[in-house]
């Protein structure tokens, strides 16, 4: 048997600068990677050099994933990053010490490769979860035999930090869509010790996963976060906001079926049930897979999948409405959907409308117009 | 000596799947599968707008990313009778085809390889006799000499790194594995390109679904226009990428996925005669040339074989009450008929019910219910779905293609038709019908530029969106072949609401547990079929197994209930 073991790894002293000469990778060829890096975090050139400097001292940092109540569509996602690629990302950047998705080894092997690494890498390891923790009977996911509950506690305990991948783990996600038969809960609701960021979406665009993961190689800090979780550089704005059919809009020009003259030519889709005035994410800058194109630039409204209880918004085709009172999770999306839009505007004062918005609440695409604000 | 092997986690599969096996000696004796997580997601759908399940049902799970959406919207249609037009057709069959050879491409490379190709070996290769033996597999443009030798550099480098991240703690070194240095360094080599070549072809379903994973779909047709006088809708720049996505698809096939799973089989013959299970095989059918309300036109046809009988193709009903029925035995659910009952999706009802052991736990009660998943069955047989029963369904058909693809196959290997029985079989199997679906993909893709040069250009039919225009309650199934097998949904509406939802997927006929006569599922009667563990702590045998028929354990394991009353009562726990 070859002894290549978990236990018997050389010394931490080999620098991703080193690995990557190692590999024959050029040092233009790395300073281009740094610069791609740099531009998705919206950095200026000048922070280029600081990028480069950070990921050639790092050695690869040991990254443990864990996958709970969920799809594997997250992991799927990871794998379609055009930047850092998945293959990139394994062999140069980071150390995927436990994954269920990739990972050789199975079984016992699997779970001591899991073990040695929260050994080794204790207080200095990243934490990635994706997938709910079902709160209703330990016996509804285990791994190993071990609850979800019992292996999250147990894994996070000497992680430096923990980034919840997907909505699902981020807020709870389709376990948690009414009536959440199984107990559901996010990541948040049940390690309160450590810092967290949430990587929300059904799944997460690729191309944000792994630059939330080149933010915290290369600062070794978390990313500024909105007031639930996610990193203002990929949440910061709304998809309306951004949509490259917001003229349209303006312009009162809806397509009213997936098939007529306004959906040909590219209408905003918000009489189709588009909740992009609600929805924080970077569709409609960032795009998907390698920027081919993004849900509504294919003729499909926006479904929301970055918000907490995207599910129980009231039907995917409803047209967007709002809030008739108070911004409360439970009327937000009990009593928004059906309301008289107008009506509700008139009800709706420029304070309370900001404090929605600050706080990502629906508030109606009629109200953030009236109100002057883009 | 008596000893109980467990393997949890499964890795390199989707979802939470659980082996147990019951050794005698060295060999396997019983073997149980357990899916270890669930969500409930149809108690989740009852009471929504039945054009929203496809996405919910979409997330059952995120590997095979688009199949429940298909199979959600169809069973809509079917329930409404809502003609789709024919420009939908084209472009479901064509996200459907991409889904099943990304999908099947990637399981070999990315999650069955590692079964048979040593990581570790392949640095042991010479880079100049790796390029030879890749020439003499086809004309591939990459098996060069330095391209051979700048991998192996990158992976010695990885390697003496000392942090071996997803190749950790592997049986590398383990006696199972037959491969020369060379081929493994081939394997190694495309495992890493393969990675690179699935996030460019998914990109056919960014085009028609706006994005991938979980492209979006919709009721009564595609949500993708047709304009080619528009900057927003599929016009020539599209059209002209998706031709492009399918040419890189036929070309890795053909010049990488095909050949190499030949080459790589031909070092493990003994796999061809252990593993095959149940000699039952079932398809609904799939890829329609005229939709879904014309079986003939199916490229894959729909039927069940028995006992290896290819000469009889038995028909299926997928409405009959007494022919698709699920069992909760051995499951986590109750039935009020009680444990041994067998019921049709429709009647269907599932209350969660662990009763297994206490977490953190050691064993299962195998005796006892044991999984999440409940156990499928077509007029009381266990049946094996998926790519082995496809080809064997084609070939039993009469497919030309498959026939010939089978007699090379055979002849290659130098092994008898009773090989396609068996661990080896099944993935070749799975490579095979790749071949067939990305030929035909450019018939489909021809067949939609044919109707947009003729002038039709709908992709989707509104004449039965608005729920008012429906009837006061209607049911119907959706069904389709997904990279896994059969796959099928039902859904009851009443009153512009879903009543009654359930999903009877590929996996939870494969990995199911016992039912009531103590019949096993494929998983487990595959097990049991002349597997010796060389080593029960590293046992490499189980894997390759149960690899072979591509796990998908999410979509296993679901839930249902017909009235939409209290469903859980946990007894345990």
């Amino acid at each position: 048997m070859t002894a290549i073991k978990a236990e018997s790894r050389r010394p931490a002293d080999e620098t991703l600068g080193e690995a990557l000469r190692s590999h024959g990778i050029s040092r233009r060829g790395f300073l281009k990677f740094c610069a791609t890096t740099a531009s998705l975090m919206a950095l200026p050139p000048a922070m280029i050099p600081v990028v480069a400097s950070a990921l050639e001292k790092a050695r690869r940092p040991s990254v443990i994933w864990l996958s709970f109540q969920e799809c594997t569509g997250c992991t799927e996602s990871l794998t379609r990053s055009h930047a850092t690629t998945i293959e990139s990302l394994i062999f140069d950047h980071i150390s995927l010490d436990y994954h269920h998705t990739l990972q050789a080894a199975s079984g016992t092997a699997a779970e001591a490769a899991r073990e040695a690494a929260m050994r080794d890498n204790h207080g200095q390891y990243l934490l990635i979860v994706d997938g709910s923790i079902p709160l209703g009977n330990p016996g509804y996911s285990t791994i190993a035999g071990v609850s979800n509950l019992d292996m999250l506690r147990e894994t996070a305990e000497g992680a430096a930090g923990i980034i919840a991948i997907g909505t699902c783990a981020a807020y709870g996600g389709l376990p948690h869509a009414a009536p959440n038969p199984t107990g559901a809960v996010s990541v948040s609701e049940i390690i309160t010790d450590k810092p967290i960021v949430n990587v929300p979406g059904c799944p997460p665009i690729p191309v944000v996963i792994t630059g939330v993961l080149t933010h915290f190689l290369t600062f070794g800090t978390l990313p500024e976060l909105d007031s639930i979780g996610r990193p203002m550089a990929f949440y910061g704005q709304n998809i309306h906001d951004r949509c490259y059919r917001r003229s349209f809009y303006d312009r009162g020009l809806f397509a009213e079926t997936f098939d007529d003259e306004g959906a040909r030519k590219g209408w905003c889709l918000y009489k189709l049930g588009c909740k992009g005035p609600v929805t924080y994410n970077a569709c409609a800058t960032t795009k998907w897979n390698n920027g081919t194109s993004f849900p509504i630039e294919s003729g499909h409204p926006c479904l929301g999948c970055s918000e907490p209880d995207f599910w129980d918004m009231g039907g995917f085709y409803r047209t967007l409405s709002m809030p008739t009172g108070h911004f409360s999770t439970a009327l937000g999306y009990g009593v928004a959907i059906g309301a008289a839009a107008g009506l509700a505007s008139a009800l709706l004062g420029r304070s309370e409308r900001d404090k929605a918005r600050s706080a990502h609440e629906k508030v109606s695409v009629d109200d953030l117009d009236k109100g002057g604000s883009s | 000596m008596s000893k109980r092997v467990v393997v949890d986690p499964i890795t390199r599969i989707e979802g939470h799947l659980r082996i147990e096996a019951q050794m005698n000696g060295d060999r396997i004796e019983s073997a149980w599968s357990s899916g270890t997580m669930v969500r409930g997601i149809e108690i989740i759908l009852q009471g929504r707008d039945p054009r929203d399940p496809w996405a919910f049902a979409q997330r059952i799970c995120g590997v095979c990313t688009l199949v429940h959406g298909l199979a959600s919207i169809r069973a809509v249609e079917n329930a409404l009778d809502y003609k789709i037009p024919d420009n939908a057709v084209l472009i479901r069959n064509l996200m459907n085809g991409a889904q099943h050879i990304h999908d099947h491409v990637m399981h070999f490379y990315h999650l069955h390889a590692l079964d048979w190709v040593d990581v570790v070996s392949a640095l042991d290769a010479d880079p100049k006799a790796t390029a030879e033996l890749a020439q003499s597999l086809s004309s591939w443009p990459k098996s060069s000499p330095g391209y051979f030798a700048d991998m192996k550099k990158k992976l010695k480098g990885f390697v003496d790194g000392g942090q071996l991240g997803i190749f950790a703690n592997a049986y590398w070194g383990h006696p199972a594995y037959k491969l020369p240095p060379e081929a493994n360094l081939m394997a190694v080599s495309h495992y890493l390109e393969a990675l690179s070549w699935q996030r460019d072809v998914a990109r056919l379903h960014t085009i028609f679904g706006g994005k991938n994973p979980h492209p979006n779909f919709v009721v009564g047709g595609v949500p993708c226009a047709i304009d080619l006088n528009s900057d927003s809708a599929i016009n020539a720049k599209r059209l002209a990428q998706v031709q492009d996505i399918i040419t890189q698809m036929q070309t890795f096939v053909e010049q990488v996925y095909l050949p190499e799973t030949l080459a790589i089989a031909s070092f493990y013959k003994d796999w061809a005669s252990r593993g095959e299970g149940l000699g039952n095989f079932l398809t609904y059918g799939d890829f329609p040339a005229n939709g879904m309300q014309d079986p003939s036109g199916f490229m894959i046809p729909g039927g069940a074989i028995l006992n290896r009988d290819l000469g009889t193709i038995h028909d299926i009903d997928m409405n009959a009450a007494d022919e698709i029925q699920e069992y909760v035995s051995h499951s986590w659910y109750e039935y009020e008929a009680g444990k041994n009952a067998g019921l049709h999706p429709y009647a269907g009802e599932t209350t969660l019910d662990y009763t297994g052991p206490e977490p953190p736990y050691e064993q299962l009660e195998v005796e006892e219910p044991y999984s999440w998943m409940e156990s499928p069955r077509w007029r009381g047989h266990a049946m094996e779905v998926g790519p082995l029963a496809r080809v064997l369904m084609l070939y039993a058909s009469g497919h030309e293609q498959t026939r010939e693809l089978v007699g090379m196959t055979l002849k290659k290997l130098d092994v008898p038709v009773d090989a396609l029985f068996s661990t080896l079989g099944r993935t070749a199997a799975r490579t095979l019908e790749t071949k067939i679906i990305a030929d035909a993909m450019q018939g489909w893709f021809d067949d939609l530029i044919a109707n947009i040069k003729a002038g039709n250009t709908r992709t989707f039919n509104e004449v039965l969106w608005e729920p008012s225009s429906w009837p006061n309650k209607a049911q119907g199934v959706g069904f389709m072949e997904a990279p896994r097998g059969a796959l099928a949904h039902w859904i009851v509406i009443n009153n512009e609401k879903i009543e009654n939802y359930q999903a009877v997927v590929p996996s939870t006929w494969n990995a199911g547990p016992r039912d009531a006569t103590g019949q096993p599922g494929a998983y487990e009667a595959a097990l049991a079929d002349n597997h010796t563990l060389h080593d029960p702590k590293q046992p490499i045998e189980i894997l390759r197994t149960i690899h072979s028929f591509d796990p998908c354990i999410a979509c296993a394991v679901h839930i249902t209930d017909p009235d939409g009353e209290e469903l859980i009562s946990v007894k345990a726990v």
